[in-house]
């Protein structure tokens, strides 16, 4: 028995609350624009693609001058994109491109980067240490922590599995 | 050519993220999360590599590459020194985007004031 079974009145209290939020989501999906998914799509995959094809212009300029390959040219490019993305965050600039692009300017390392860095500007009243340091990852953090995490089960599988001789 | 299917390869899987925002009503956070852990899977199965071959960019860019790089350097550290490489390797690849994020993320709040 829990203390609010005891008492009756709570009980009935806390039905009445389940009621209105019920009532209060059935009204919420009723009320909800709805999302123009198709035409959200072909944003995300217009700009999606956009900054890919930045990314490929990139990747080829690191390959012809600095001696890359085509798999190692993606660190280069992630770095120097998340550099672009610095300046258009700090103006303001990227915000935009999000509102219009949806997943297209979130998918991309560049949305990774913009997340970090609007964190740390957002951040920066509340001091270099206990402000912009502590509230970097605030929003990326999860991405790293779940990339690191599925990676080590996912190595830790195939290696084990390598070593018993499968595959 | 390579520059055409880096455009469409990269806006699917940008797509794919719009996808779970819209259908799904994930927060970006869950949709992240969830394409990082996908490209993880996808290396580990070894489909990730010939991806890149065939698309570039548009497959090194999005968020995707970095559960993919995660696990490369993973075992490729572990195919040098055993079990242990799966831990230690982990970030030998793929430090770029995160040490960029970083130091640009430092930088930035130097140079710019927050918006009101």
């Amino acid at each position: 028995m829990t203390e609010y079974e005891k008492g009756g009145n709570p009980v009935a209290k806390q039905k009445n609350k389940q009621q209105q939020t019920q009532q209060f989501q059935a009204s919420e999906e009723k009320h909800e624009t709805k999302r123009p998914i198709l035409l959200n799509c072909i944003k995300a995959f217009l700009v999606g693609g956009t900054i890919c094809f930045i990314g490929q212009l990139i990747t080829t300029f690191y390959i012809y001058f600095f001696d890359f390959t085509e798999q190692t040219a993606g660190n280069p490019t992630t770095a120097t994109l998340i550099f672009f993305t610095m300046l258009l965050t700090g103006f303001g600039l990227y915000d935009r491109i999000g509102q219009f692009a949806g997943a297209g300017s979130a998918v991309p390392v560049t949305g990774f980067g913009n997340a970090v860095i609007s964190s740390a500007i957002e951040h920066r009243t509340e001091g270099f240490i206990i402000g912009v340091g502590t509230n970097m990852f605030k929003v990326a953090g999860p991405v790293i922590v779940y990339g690191v995490f599925s990676a080590f089960v996912i190595a830790l599988i195939k290696v084990l599995f390598q070593q018993l001789g499968g595959l | 050519m390579i520059f055409f299917w880096a455009f469409v390869v990269g806006g699917l899987i940008c797509v794919l993220g719009q996808i779970m925002f819209d259908v799904f009503k994930l927060t970006p956070a869950h949709t992240l999360t969830i394409l990082v852990v996908l490209g993880a899977i996808l290396d580990g199965l070894g489909l990730y590599e010939p991806l890149i071959d065939f698309a570039g960019a548009g497959a090194t860019v999005p968020i995707t590459s970095f559960g993919n790089s995660l696990v490369h350097g993973a075992l490729a550290e572990a195919d040098k020194h055993g079990l242990i490489g799966v831990v230690t390797g982990m970030f030998e690849v793929t430090s770029a985007g995160i040490s960029a994020a970083i130091i640009f993320g430092v930088i930035g709040a130097l140079l710019f004031k927050p918006k009101a």
